[in-house]
């Protein structure tokens, strides 16, 4: 693609792309530039393909591009740890100590047990959830454009803009939900909680026929936790993502609406530094929030 | 926008991400914090005591100081008294001594008069008896008269 002129939908297509190493079924693909004979684990050459590999297929650059954002951020705060001390901090555990005392208090604010998980797991979305977030921050065409260079045909550039990376810690938080929900409450408390609210009566009778109702609203209102956790951050991502992109294909539009796209990019950059602190910041919350939820007993 | 092993393994780097926060940086960060929160804590406190224990000084020291004041002028009453006392007793001393020179100069003078006179009388007997044996040279000798001339000599 590099070099050929393109059409608007081509280039939104590619950029949605993922880089997807899967293993791909026998048969023709991308207009016939993929042919595969065997099934085999492969590059996918186009989104064609990519859907074609279903489950057994895995994101290249959101996997790369958020293990070394998480990896950059468990380097500066480990260094920050390791010469922490409890005298005059130097500047770069200040800020470390700045980060940390945000989120100990935020978890200190909504949380009201005590568990020494939660703390570091809220430090951990939100520090990384605002990196993957900052990579919208790059011009959509740099890194892409460097890749391709380097021979790499697609490259997504923002985990976040991927539902893989957002459902992957949704889930994660999901999972504790779960198990904290049943280590405090039991597991007759947890399917209790499930089945007997919020419509119960005195009536054994009456009560055992709402519990298929109970069941069915707590059920819904459990999975729905997870499910807007991952929506919220995905699409809120991809929007933005999706709006960086049409802005940049003002530039191939000529020199006005190249000019005219400069200032969008540049106003919707500044608003989208307060949506990605705001997405992590939510997220960060409402994992607290959920395993406060978990830990009480109603 | 599809689903697949990517989630797994979006999931199994966040387990790994939040174990190594939780057991890396979180625990020592929070323990420096803690720590210095102590450690301002107690300087806070040693602070307060220092303070506290200065106003008790200032107390001691200013009762150290009364005590010491009223020693002195104690001392001093007592120094006065005394250098009175010694004078008085000086006097009463010098009285006394010169009283008993006074004594001794009289007793030495009265001797020296008693001395005197007896030299006189003696030199008057022989005076009177020279005298008299001028004039009774012929008739008289003074073994003769001796009984006569020793009367006179007593009653000078």
């Amino acid at each position: 693609m590099a070099g050929e002129t393109i059409t608007s939908s081509e280039y939104i297509k590619h950029h949605l792309t993922n880089l997807t190493y899967g293993n791909l079924p026998a048969g023709e693909f991308c207009d016939g530039h993929q042919v595969v004979s065997h099934a085999g684990w492969q590059l996918a050459e186009c989104s064609e393909a990519a859907k074609a590999m279903g489950f057994n297929a895995i994101h290249l650059d959101t996997m790369f591009w958020s293990i070394v954002l998480g990896a950059i951020f468990l380097f500066i705060f480990k260094k920050a740890a390791d010469v922490a001390t409890s005298g005059v901090p130097g500047g770069l555990q200040n800020f470390a100590e700045w980060v940390i005392e945000f989120i100990d208090q935020s978890v200190r604010g909504s949380f009201a047990a005590r568990n020494d998980l939660v703390a570091p797991l809220s430090l951990t979305i939100f520090i990384w959830i605002f990196l993957m977030n900052l990579m919208d921050l790059v011009p959509v065409d740099v890194i892409p454009k460097i890749s391709m260079l380097l021979g790499i045909h697609f490259m997504k550039v923002v985990p976040t803009t991927d539902p893989n990376a957002t459902f992957g810690m949704a889930i994660g938080v999901f999972l504790l939900v779960l198990f904290y929900s049943i280590k405090i409450k039991g597991v007759g408390g947890f399917v209790g909680e499930l089945t007997l609210q919020p419509f119960s009566s005195s009536n054994p009778l009456v009560n055992a026929l709402f519990i298929p109702i109970n069941f069915i609203l707590e059920f819904v209102s459990l999975i729905a936790k997870p499910v807007s956790l991952a929506l919220r951050l995905f699409g809120n991502m991809y929007a933005g993502e999706m709006i960086f992109i049409l802005i940049a294909i003002m530039y191939s539009a000529g020199t006005f609406l190249g000019l005219f796209g400069g200032v969008l990019q540049l106003g919707w950059a500044i608003f989208h530094i307060l949506i990605i602190t705001l997405q992590a910041f939510i997220f960060m919350t409402l994992t607290i929030v959920y395993l406060d939820m978990a830990h009480h007993e109603h | 926008m599809n689903i697949n092993l990517t989630l797994i393994g979006q999931l199994l780097t966040f387990v790994v991400f939040v174990w190594f926060t939780m057991k890396y940086v979180w625990t020592p960060i929070m323990g420096a914090l803690e720590k210095r929160r102590k450690e301002i804590a107690d300087g806070l406190a040693a602070g307060e005591r220092g303070q506290h224990e200065q106003v008790l000084a200032q107390e001691r020291a200013k009762e150290v100081l009364r005590d010491a004041k009223g020693q002195a002028s104690d001392i001093v009453m007592q120094a006065q008294k005394r250098a009175a006392e010694i004078i008085d007793e000086a006097k009463v001393s010098a009285r006394t001594e010169g009283e008993r020179i006074l004594t001794a100069a009289k007793a030495e003078i009265e001797q020296e008069v008693n001395r005197a006179r007896e030299h006189l009388r003696e030199r008057v007997a022989v005076l009177a008896i020279a005298g008299a044996e001028k004039i009774l040279r012929k008739e008289i000798s003074a073994t003769a008269h001796q009984d006569i001339v020793d009367s006179l000599a007593r009653e000078i």
